[in-house]
Parts: structure tokens; sequence; C-alpha cells
């Protein structure tokens, strides 16, 4: 006698309850501390911060231990608990040129105002996986600079701004949009396209940036700069009648200087693609300002052909946290639907059979 | 005593009373011409009444842009936006929600938002005081939410109100969305619902 | 280091702006029955595509007095409709019940229940993609003016082009529906069998698309018509087995594979229903209907 299957509770009460065992692993082995995820995996708490869009490097980095280090599930944590978060402000537009620089390079030119600095970056490393990682040896203090009090570090594309060379950073006081608390409706602004970029996949942002670097979209692309460092965040206090620093982030900019453009009122000049993500994350800068700079080719009267291009595309497309749910939840039962298929799969067939049985031998053999 | 100053007639228990409110309102919605009863879980200043104060209450906040129409609603668009945070417009086309006055003029009705073809749901939900929702002259209506026909009796409509009403049924999937209000009570008349000959 | 602060959630866990902006579109949504209403759906504590638009929906309707059921493929006891059911125990300390009768709020996905809903009750589907248009058209864009203009003729030449190519229909499930003559809408991922229970439904039908961010409604005794053609009417599935369970016939089944030499059965998709009528007494064979298993019971009487 068949008995219905029964049970869903238990099975997610054990199911959960391994999944916790296998998240602390052999309970010999220390547990993992906050701390030391902050520390030593801030690569990861930084791309968990921008794509969940919350900067917290403590609670990015419990996300991360309790998501067993899967950086996605990781991610959808902490958006799962930044939308139950109240507004109580928002913050003035941080000021990147009045950043504390600890890595600014520029592939336009061999030397800048305030120079090129390296700073922590894996460029350069020979990708040998290093004998000494196996243990914890000791680590040298870095090499420290004096910080020049007089220090100015204009932004490489003010610079060309300067001499007109490129196209002006036109400064707008109206609100930005928020798209997880307004629908959209496209097209959108800029505004909206780079808060959905900023929150976008890595992988999905790269493979778009780079496909743009290989004829989908071609942009020309020159790193004007890249700068990495901390930034003040002030909220303007009504009572106060002026701003107050709340705190400092750490983010990664990058100004891709584009293609050139002209017309018969404006002469020629370079356009550009924008970057800036909370953290240190260099690759998502840049590929962020290659798309954006795709997703302008409306303003530039370019044919819109390429996928990068394509602002649904993109933007429907770009959301790690929705990707991952709608994809996997193919796993969920569907067996309603299925049935649904094979029944008139069936039927299909059975008239099929039917038909070819009616069919005459002489136009069968053929 | 109702509640005539600014901080006071707000919700007591906000996450439960504006629950129940919204059901209600969602009720009334879902079966146009039932009469729902709002209660008085807000006391607002005058002219605003209970029904509509607690409808604003439930569903505006700063998102919402509401007009007033009385010239005399300085202290409840005040106790408004003191407890919901929503902006009191002076142009009738941005607001989300009007508070109109008894009487209100049908003529004006069209200056409110009535939606787009391709977003139809922009569009103003107008709240109606009358003399009464149930002693009036019988109307019949039907539309979604409604079996076959029902009868709704409001008090003291505005001159035009039947003709305004066909011609926003009319104007489908485009209008405004109407709420009669009288004392605590509300019924709704979403732009889906036809007046018919009785 | 400073303690992280750790979370505290409101009454149904959305906060109340969110409920707002939801009660809102839901109100829009039953003026303007078969719209696709925007909202700035939320990122919930539940993946995108497992509910996040039918919970948003009810954690916005839902008060302490509520009775929920939920149900997934018209059970009560799969996986996520047990994760759902127990999301809002927690946050909402809510009664919860399996019977469709005693429930006042039913959200569900992929199907109806079996016994027909009544005044005062509603169900809240569960919508993947909510545009009924978007596999013939995949911009956002595009169908929203078809939806304008009531451009619903490729929808039609889908349908035909099934029949040119397979003599039948080949929309088994979400099949495409017209409300009030206006809006063409997607039902959700229900089979087509469970289409004629929305029409002039007297319960309210709220549906929630939290990734795709749409809410949209059928008021009770609104009118859903299922699109065809005269010469080729819609039809629902008919399942020629009676549930093994119960013996219930002219209900959607589950067909279950009992053995690897073709043994299948047939029971009640709607357990509450199958339920329900096993402790009225009706009992079905609870053997393979199918295959060989059942000659082999066949040959053993």
């Amino acid at each position: 006698m068949y008995v219905a299957v029964k049970g869903g509770e238990t099975a997610i009460s054990n199911a959960h309850r391994l999944m916790a065992d296998r998240r602390r692993g052999d309970r010999n082995v220390p547990a993992l501390s906050v701390e030391q995820i902050v520390n030593q995996l801030s690569l990861g708490v930084d791309r968990v911060m921008a794509e969940g869009s919350l900067y917290d490097p403590e609670l990015a980095a419990m996300a991360v231990r309790q998501a067993r280090g899967d950086l996605i599930e990781a991610i959808f944590l902490l958006r799962a608990y930044r939308t139950t978060l109240p507004r109580f402000s928002n913050a003035l537009p941080i000021d990147t040129n009045r950043m504390h620089i600890e890595r600014r390079v520029s592939a336009t030119f061999k030397d800048i105002p305030g120079g090129q600095l390296l700073g922590p970056t894996f460029d350069y490393t020979h990708r040998l996986i290093d004998p000494s990682m196996a243990g914890d040896e000791a680590v040298a203090d870095p090499v420290k600079r004096e910080r020049p009090t007089d220090e100015s570090c204009p932004r490489v594309t003010d610079l060309l701004d300067g001499q007109g060379l490129i196209e002006a950073d036109v400064p707008s006081n109206d609100d930005p949009g928020d798209l997880t608390r307004e629908a959209i409706a496209y097209p959108v602004g800029r505004d909206i396209r780079l808060q959905a970029l900023t929150r976008g996949d890595e992988g999905f942002l790269l493979a778009l940036g780079y496909s743009t670097q290989r004829g989908y979209g071609r942009t020309h692309p020159f790193v004007g700069e890249i700068r990495i460092g901390m930034v003040d965040v002030e909220v303007d206090v009504p009572e106060l009648g002026f701003a107050v620093c709340i705190g400092a982030i750490r983010v990664t900019e990058c100004q891709m200087v584009s293609q050139f453009k002209g017309s018969t009122d404006t002469p020629p000049r370079f356009t550009r693609g924008y970057g800036l993500v909370f953290g240190q994350s260099e690759r998502k800068a840049m590929a962020m300002s290659l798309v954006d700079r795709a997703l302008r080719s409306d303003e530039f009267n370019e044919q819109r052909l390429a996928p990068a291009q394509d602002e649904e595309f993109v933007l429907e497309h770009c959301d790690n946290v929705q990707a991952t749910g709608f994809v996997e939840h193919l796993k969920l039962p569907h067996y309603v639907d299925f049935q649904a298929e094979l029944e008139l799969l069936r039927t299909l067939r059975r008239e099929a059979e039917i038909a070819s049985a009616d069919t005459p031998m002489s136009e069968a053999a053929e | 005593m109702a509640g005539t100053t600014l901080l006071d007639g707000g919700f007591t228990a906000p996450v439960f009373q504006s629950q129940a409110v919204f059901r209600l309102v969602m009720n009334a919605m879902a079966k146009p011409g039932r009469i729902v009863d709002l209660g008085h879980a807000v006391q607002p200043p005058s002219p605003l009444e209970p029904a509509a104060a607690a409808f604003l209450a439930t569903h505006a906040d700063y998102d919402t842009p509401v007009w007033f129409e009385d010239s005399g609603a300085d202290a409840a668009a005040s106790w408004l936006t003191f407890h919901t945070g929503a902006a009191v417009t002076k142009d009738p086309a941005t607001a989300t929600f009007a508070a109109l006055s008894k009487d209100s003029p049908v003529s004006g009705w069209q200056n409110f938002a009535m939606g787009c073809l391709s977003y139809p749901d922009q569009s103003a939900t107008l709240l109606l005081p009358v003399e009464s929702l149930r002693d009036g002259t019988p109307l019949t209506i039907r539309g979604p939410g409604i079996e076959t026909v029902s009868v709704i009796a409001p008090r003291g409509l505005p001159d035009g109100f039947t003709e305004t009403m066909a011609s926003n049924a009319a104007g489908y999937p485009l209008g405004f969305d109407l709420l009669l209000i009288s004392g605590s009570e509300l019924l709704a008349l979403p732009r889906t619902t036809r007046l018919v000959e009785a | 280091m400073k303690k992280p602060s750790l979370p505290a959630y409101n009454f149904a866990y959305l906060d109340e702006q969110t409920k707002r902006m939801i009660r809102r579109a839901i109100l829009k949504a039953i003026a303007i029955p078969g719209y696709q209403v925007p909202f700035a759906s939320r990122e919930m504590p539940m993946p995108y595509g497992w509910g996040t638009g039918g919970v948003q929906v009810t954690a916005s309707i839902l008060g302490p007095d509520d009775v929920l059921k939920v149900i997934d493929q018209g059970a009560d006891d799969t996986t996520n409709a047990v994760s759902i059911r127990d999301f809002f125990a927690k946050v909402a300390d809510v009664a919860t019940t399996t019977r469709t009768t005693d429930a006042t709020i039913i959200q569900t996905r992929h199907r109806i229940p079996e016994t027909p809903l009544t005044q005062g009750q509603i169900i809240v589907y569960q919508v993947p993609i909510p545009e009924p248009l978007r596999f013939l058209e995949p911009r956002e864009t595009e169908t929203r003016v078809m939806h304008a203009l009531e451009e619903y003729g490729l929808v039609h030449v889908k349908l035909y082009e099934d029949i040119a190519q397979h003599g039948h229909i080949a929309t088994t499930y979400a099949y495409p529906v017209k409300v009030e003559g206006r809006y063409v809408m997607d039902p959700s991922p229900i089979p087509k069998f469970d289409n004629p229970k929305m029409h002039r439904s007297p319960a309210l039908q709220l549906f929630g698309a939290g990734r795709e961010k749409r809410i949209y409604a059928l008021p009770p005794f609104t009118n859903v018509i299922s699109l065809d053609f005269e010469d080729h009417p819609f039809k629902v599935q008919r399942f020629e087995s009676r549930c093994a369970l119960c013996d219930a016939q002219d209900v959607y089944m589950d067909e279950v594979i009992t053995d690897d030499r073709g043994g299948r059965m047939f029971v009640c998709s709607d357990t509450d229903h199958c339920e329900t009528r096993r402790s009225e007494g009706y009992q079905g064979a609870g053997l393979p209907q199918h295959g060989a298993a059942k000659a082999d019971w066949e040959a053993a009487q």
C-alpha cells in the first residue's frame, strides 16, 4: 500500500543541522573568528560588502563564515539584512579627490602630480604558491612613507578636463534614484545604472567588460586612473547647518578614458566610463567602468549592437542574488507543471502512433 | 476628545492598527460598494473625517503627496505630515491621495493624475466626504468585485457625480479611484465600477 | 573590535514603510485587474524565485487574526511550503492550517486548491515571470507598450503555431488569460487545469513576483478567460486514473513511479483534498495503476 511522502519539517531541520556540522568541520580545529576573516580574507569581505551594498566589515565577515565561504550566499545574507535597516539620512557625495590614497596608478601618463603609488597589489607578484604560506611565518612590517602635508593628488581626468580634452563631469544636485526603494522603469538614468553596476556580480561585469575589449561594443579604453583609499562620509545636519563626518570607508575608483567623440558644435574629446565600489576591488571597478561606458552608447550616437550596450539586458541580469535565486529555484518541485507536460507529450505521441499506423506502406517506406 | 493638536490623535499601535485599516480598505476595494467601518483609531483635526484620516495614516508617507481641497485644512494637513511624513501638495496633478471637500466640484477632478497607458497605476485615489453612505438615492453598480449588481445609497454627492463616474469608467484603464467617506465609514468605487440604470 | 549589532525584525518581517508601499500597490492592482503594478520589491530572507513576491504580499496583508495555509505543488508538506509557513509562524506568530476551508489566506505555488474558495478568502500566488508576453518578447520596454496598446496578436500567433506544429496548443501551464476583456495576464505556473477556478472566483486573488517586482490582482467575481480559438477551444487536462489513495477523479494528479518496470500510479496533487476525502471514508486501491506491477497484482487476484 502506497503512503504519501511526508516529513518535510523533519527533513529540513535535519538538513540544517547537518549543514551546521559541515560548516564547523573538525571540532579539533579552532573555529575561525570574525577578526581573522576581516583581517586575513579582507578582499572576500570587500566583495561581500560591495555586492551586498552594505559597508560593515564585521557583519560581512560573519556572513562569509555563516556561508562557509560561499560569497554569493554571504552577499545574499547581507542584502537580506540591509533591506530591514531604517534610513536615517542620505550622505553627501563622497569626494575621492580628498581620498587618503593607498594605491593610485594611471596608465595614461608616466608621471602625474602626486605620483603613482603601487600600494597593496597582486600586480607583479609571481603567481607561485608560496610554501611559507603553509604555516604562520612572521611577516615583515610594511615600508611607510611620510605623508606630505601639502600632498595634492588631482584626478587624472580632472587634469584632462582642465585642458578640455575629456567630457566635463557635470555636477548635479538631483537626489540620485535608489533601485532598492523604487520600481525601476526603462530607460533609466545613469545614477540607477551605476547603482546597479556597483551592486552587480563581479564575474558578470568582468565578462561583459571583457567582451567590449574583444569588439562587442568596443570603447578604446585607457585607465586614466585607479585610486584606492579611505574617504570620509559626511551627512548634513540641518540643526547644525553644516555637514559632519560620520566615518570613513575604503573605496576603489576607476576612471576609464574612452573613445573620443565630437560633433559639428564641439571639438572631439575623450569620453568617460566610471567605476566605484566599496573596498579594494580593482577588477570590479575596472569592469564596471567599461560597462558604464558601453551603456552610454545612446548618449554618443553609437549603434547599440553588443550585449554590454544593452541596458535592459545588463541591468536585469547583473544581480547575482536575483540570478542565483532564479537559477537555483529550478531544483524546487515542479512536478505539477511537469505532469502537465507529460500528459501532453503522451497525447502527442499517441496521436503520432495512430497517424503512422494509418500511413500507407508505400509512403512509410520512403 | 478629538485630537486637535498636532501631536495627538495618531495610531497608538501603528503596526496592528494600520494592518487592520488596510485589510478593511482592501476588502472595500475588492468589493466595491461594501461599507466598512475603519473605527476611531485616529482622531484627526477637522475637516478630516475619521475614515479619511485612518486611510491616510495607513497609506500615506513621504512618497505620497496629499492634496487638500478644503482651504481650512491647514491643521489637518500639518497633523498628517507630522504623523506620516507625507508632503502636502498644492498641485492636484502631483497628488497620490486627495482629501476632497464635501460638495467637491467634480469639474476639478480631471486635474488629478489618471495614469498613462503604460502606467495606469500612477493615478490618484480620491477621498470624498459625503453626508451619509446609507440613506441617499439608491445607485446600482456593477463591475469586478460585484457578483451581479450591488446598490449603494450615499447622500450628499456633488452635482454631476454620475456623469463624472461614467466618464472615469469609460477611460479605463486610466482613471482615479474613489473612496466615499462618512464619519468612520468608507466605501470604494474603483475605476472598474460602473454606475448603471437601476 | 566592536560586536556587530544583531538584527531585530518587525511583525511579519517587513518594515512598515515597505508594507505601506506594497499595500498601495495592492490597492492599485485591485483597481486595475490583471495589470502588473511595479513595486520596489525588497530582498527577503529566502531566495528570489522561491516565493519572495508571494511572501511580501502575504506579509503586507497578514494580521494577528489570520489563519494561514501555504502550499507548493498543491501540498502543504513540500519543503518550500513548510519553510514559508514556518517563516510566518516565526515572524508573525500567526495561526497556520493545512485545511483549505479553515484558511483566511492561502499562499500558493503552482496550484489552486480543489476545494472551491469562498468569499472572504484571499489566495496569494507566487509568480516567477509575471509577464505573459515575456517569452515572445524579452524586453520590458516592448511588452509594456504591447499591454498599453492591447497588442496581443503575438500571443495568439504563438498558440496557433503550436496547433499548426503539434495539432494542440502546447502550453500546459502558465496558460495566458484575459482579464475583464482588457489585460492578458499570466496566471502563474498553475496547470491550465486550474485556470477555470480563477474565473469569477468569490475569493480575492493576489499575485506577487518578487524578483520581477510586480504585483497584480483579481478582485472577486472577475472575468478571467483562457485564450483560445473557435476551432480549438480551451480544454483542461483530464486524468483517466482515479487517485490511488482517495479514489477521487476529476482532480489534478501527481504521477508516482513505483518501480523500474513502468509501475506508475496517480495520487491527488492537493494533499488537503485527499486527506479530507480519506477521513470521510473514501479509499483508493493504493496500488500501481500502470506497468508490470499492475499486471502482477491483477494476476495475483
